[in-house]
C-alpha cells in the first residue's frame, strides 16, 4: 500500500495528493472496496431475484393444480351478498368491484371522521393537561393514562357490546326530538328539500364567502389602524345566522322524512349503524389519548424563555399560546402527529371484528371467502392502505416542510 | 458618567420584598427605589438572588412579602395592573429569547401589534427606527436563527423598546455572549444610558457600571449588602463581602 501512496502524491500534474490511491494491478480484487461492495450487491440481488422467482413460480403451479384462474375478471362477477352500510348504490345484485368500493369509501369515512375527531380532542386534551388549573390537568391526566394503556380492540368491544348493544330494542327506542336510539343504531329523520330551499343553500354560500371577505377586510383593517375585529363569532354569526333567516322567511321550505317504525325496524330517515358509532368512538377516543401526549411534548419543547419573553412584553396568555408556543409546537408535533394519522386508518381495519362493513371485512373477507382469488384481494386491500397512507404522509410532510423553522 | 439625569420621579419602588423557594429564602427584606432616568447596576455571586430580583418587577417570579410599585402602579394579584406594569416594563434576557418563527421585523412588531393595537405599518416604522439605532436595520427581514449573538442581542433590545417602556431591567444581556460580542451590545445600552432611560442591570461589566450607573448595588445571601456611586463602590468598598468579590472579579 505505501508504494501507491507514494506513486498518487508524484502525478506529474502536481495536483493536490488524492485521498484514494488508485488500485495497481497487484491489488486482488476482493480488497478493492469498490469492487468489492459491487460483488456484494450483485450475490444479494441474484439471491432476492431467486427468492421471487420461487416464490411465483410456486403459486402460480399450486394456482394451476387446484384450477383457480387467476387475474381480476371477477371484479365484475355478481356478488350475491348484503352489506349492511353503503355510502353509494348497491344492492346483492352489484358486482365484486363494487364491494371493493363500498368498503373502501367506509374505510374514508372512519378515517376522516377519526383523525377529525381524534385531532379537536387530542389537542383540547394535551393543552388541558399542562393548564394550571389543578381539577383539568388531572382530568386530562386520568384520561391519557385510561385509553393510552387499554388495548383498542377491547375498547371497540366496550363501546360496542358493552354500551350500543345494550340500549333498547327497536320497539321501545329512546325517542328523542323525533329521532330515535336503539340497539340497531341512531336513526335521525332525512331533510327533504322543498321548493325554495335553493336559496338557503345561496344564502350559505353568500355567508362562507362574507366571512371570508370580512377576515380579509378585519386583516386589512389591522394593518392600518390596529383595531381587532371578533372575526370568529362574526363568521359564526353570519354561516348561522343569514341560512336560517332566509330558511324562516321563505317558510321553513324542508321537509322531514320522519322513521317509522314497520315491524321490527324502523323505515325511512337516516340510519347510523352501531357499529360505525362504536368504531368511531374507540378509535377516536384511543387516539386522542395519543395525540394529547404528542401535543404536550410540542408545547413542552417550546423553551420557557419564550413565554417569558412574551409575558415580559405584555402578551396574554391566550394569545402567547396562539401566536408563540403553538406556531413552534407544531413542529415537533407534526410528524408523530402523522404516525397517529397512520395509525388510526390502519387500526380502522379493527372493523372486522364488530362488523362494520370496511375494505378489511368487505373485500378482504366476504369477496375473498365467496371467490377464492386470495392474492388479487389482498394484493388490491395492501394497496388501498399503502395509498392511503402514503398519500396522508405526503401530505404532512408538505405541511410540516413549510412550517419549519428558517436558520443560517 | 458624573452627572445624573434622575429626576425626582420615582419609577420603582420595593418596599421590604421577601421572596421564597418553597423553603429557601431567596430575597430578605429588599427596599430599592429607582428614580426616572437612574440608572442601576447589581452585582453579586452567582445564587445571590439578583436575577430574581429584577424578574419580580415585571412579575416573571412572584413575591410573597413586601410591595412592588411600578410607576405608581402597585403589582399586586390584579393580572390588569400586571399587564400594566409589564406594558411599562421592557426586560433583556441573558438568552435573548428571540421568537425563533418570525423574522427580526416580525418579532419587533408582535407586541406593538398585538398589545397596543398598532397599526402594522405604524409599527414597522417604529420598529425600523430601532433596528436603526441598534445598527441592524438590513437584518429586518432575516430569522433570529440567522444572525450572530451580539446581533439578536441587539434585536431583543429594540423589540423592548417597541413597546416604549418607561423602565429597562436587562439580565444578564452580555453573559452569553462571545467576548467579541460584548461591546457592540454595550455600546448600544450605554447609548440608551445617555438617552435618559431608566434602567436596572444585572450584569458583571465593572466598565459599563463605571461608565454609565448612577448607584452600583452588591447583592449576596439575597440581601442587598452594599450601595453606592461606582468611584465609592469600586475604590473604597464598604464590606467585607464586597471587597472579596471586587478582588476576584477585578484581579484580571
Amino acid at each position: 500500500m505505501s508504494s501507491d501512496i507514494s506513486n498518487s502524491s508524484h502525478k506529474p500534474d502536481g495536483g493536490p495528493v488524492q485521498p484514494k490511491s488508485p488500485p495497481t494491478d497487484k491489488t486482488k480484487f476482493w480488497n478493492d472496496p469498490k469492487k468489492r461492495s459491487l460483488l456484494f450487491q450483485v450475490l444479494l440481488l441474484s439471491a432476492l431475484g431467486f427468492v421471487f422467482y420461487t416464490i411465483i413460480d410456486n403459486t402460480l403451479t399450486n394456482l394451476e393444480q387446484r384450477g383457480i384462474t387467476t387475474g381480476f375478471d371477477f371484479l365484475t362477477s355478481e356478488a350475491g351478498f348484503g352489506i349492511a352500510m353503503s355510502l353509494i348504490d348497491y344492492t346483492e345484485a352489484s358486482s365484486y368491484g363494487m364491494t371493493f368500493l363500498v368498503g373502501l369509501l367506509n374505510t374514508i369515512l372512519i378515517a376522516v371522521m377519526g383523525i377529525f375527531a381524534a385531532t379537536i380532542l387530542g389537542f383540547i386534551l394535551g393543552v388541558a393537561r399542562l393548564s394550571d388549573n389543578w381539577l383539568i390537568s388531572k382530568f386530562a391526566t386520568f384520561y391519557i393514562e385510561i385509553f393510552r394503556n387499554i388495548p383498542l380492540l377491547l375498547q371497540i368491544f366496550f363501546w360496542y357490546f358493552a354500551v350500543l348493544r345494550t340500549l333498547p330494542h327497536p320497539r321501545q327506542s329512546i325517542e328523542f326530538l323525533g329521532s330515535f336510539i336503539n340497539n340497531r343504531g341512531f336513526i335521525f329523520p332525512a331533510p327533504v328539500a322543498e321548493d325554495g330551499f335553493g336559496l338557503v343553500v345561496f344564502g350559505f354560500i353568500a355567508a362562507v364567502l362574507g366571512s371570508w371577505i370580512i377576515s380579509r377586510w378585519s386583516a386589512k383593517r389591522q394593518e392600518r389602524t390596529g383595531q381587532q375585529f371578533p372575526v370568529f363569532l362574526a363568521s359564526i354569526g353570519l354561516i348561522v345566522g343569514v341560512p336560517l333567516i332566509l330558511f324562516l322567511l321563505s317558510g321553513m321550505p324542508m321537509g322531514l322524512e320522519h322513521p317509522e317504525l314497520k315491524g321490527f325496524n324502523f323505515r325511512g330517515g337516516i340510519t347510523v349503524i352501531p357499529e360505525l358509532i362504536a368504531l368511531w368512538l374507540a378509535l377516536s377516543i384511543y387516539t386522542a389519548a395519543f395525540i394529547a401526549e404528542t401535543v404536550r411534548a410540542g408545547i413542552l419543547a417550546v423553551s420557557h424563555g419564550q413565554t417569558e419573553a412574551a409575558s415580559a412584553l405584555g402578551i396574554s396568555k391566550g394569545k402567547t399560546l396562539r401566536l408563540i408556543v403553538i406556531p413552534q409546537a407544531m413542529r415537533v408535533v407534526i410528524p408523530p402527529l402523522t404516525s397517529q394519522y397512520l395509525n388510526l386508518t390502519k387500526n380502522s381495519s379493527l372493523a372486522t371484528a364488530i362488523g362494520y362493513p370496511d375494505l378489511v371485512n368487505v373485500f378482504a373477507g366476504t369477496t375473498l371467502n365467496q371467490t377464492g382469488q386470495a392474492i388479487e384481494v389482498i394484493a388490491m386491500t395492501m394497496a388501498v392502505y399503502l395509498t392511503l397512507s402514503l398519500l396522508t404522509s405526503f401530505f404532512m410532510n408538505w405541511y410540516n416542510a413549510r412550517i419549519q423553522l428558517t436558520e443560517r | 458618567m458624573s452627572h445624573s439625569q434622575a429626576t425626582d420621579k420615582l419609577m420603582v419602588e420595593l418596599r421590604d420584598l421577601n421572596k421564597w423557594y418553597g423553603e429557601f429564602h431567596v430575597l430578605k427584606n429588599i427596599n430599592l427605589e429607582v428614580r426616572q432616568g437612574e440608572k442601576i447596576v447589581i452585582c453579586g455571586p452567582s445564587g445571590s438572588g439578583k436575577s430574581t430580583m429584577i424578574r419580580c418587577i415585571n412579575h416573571l417570579e412572584e413575591h410573597q412579602k413586601g410591595d412592588i410599585i411600578v410607576s405608581d402602579i402597585p403589582l399586586n394579584e390584579d393580572i390588569k395592573n400586571i399587564e400594566a406594569i409589564r406594558k411599562e416594563v421592557g426586560m433583556v434576557f441573558q438568552h435573548f429569547n428571540l421568537f425563533p418563527h418570525l423574522t427580526v421585523l416580525e418579532n419587533c412588531v408582535l407586541a406593538p401589534i398585538w398589545v397596543k393595537k398598532m397599526p402594522r405599518k405604524e409599527a414597522e416604522a417604529r420598529a425600523m427606527e430601532l433596528l436603526e439605532r441598534v445598527k441592524i436595520p438590513d437584518q429586518a427581514l432575516k430569522y433570529p436563527g440567522q444572525l450572530s449573538g451580539g446581533q439578536q442581542q441587539r434585536v431583543a433590545i429594540a423589540r423592548s423598546l417597541c413597546m416604549n417602556p418607561d423602565v429597562m431591567l436587562f439580565d444578564e444581556p452580555t453573559s452569553a455572549l462571545d467576548p467579541e460580542m460584548i461591546k457592540e451590545v454595550l455600546d448600544v445600552m450605554i447609548e440608551l444610558a445617555n438617552e435618559g432611560m431608566t434602567m436596572l442591570c444585572v450584569t458583571h461589566e465593572m466598565g459599563f457600571a463605571k461608565t454609565v450607573a448612577d448607584r452600583v448595588i452588591f447583592m449576596d445571601g439575597g440581601q442587598i449588602v452594599e450601595e453606592n456611586e461606582p468611584h465609592e463602590f469600586f475604590n473604597n468598598p464598604q464590606h467585607e463581602r464586597t471587597q472579596l468579590f471586587l478582588s476576584q472579579i477585578l484581579q484580571h
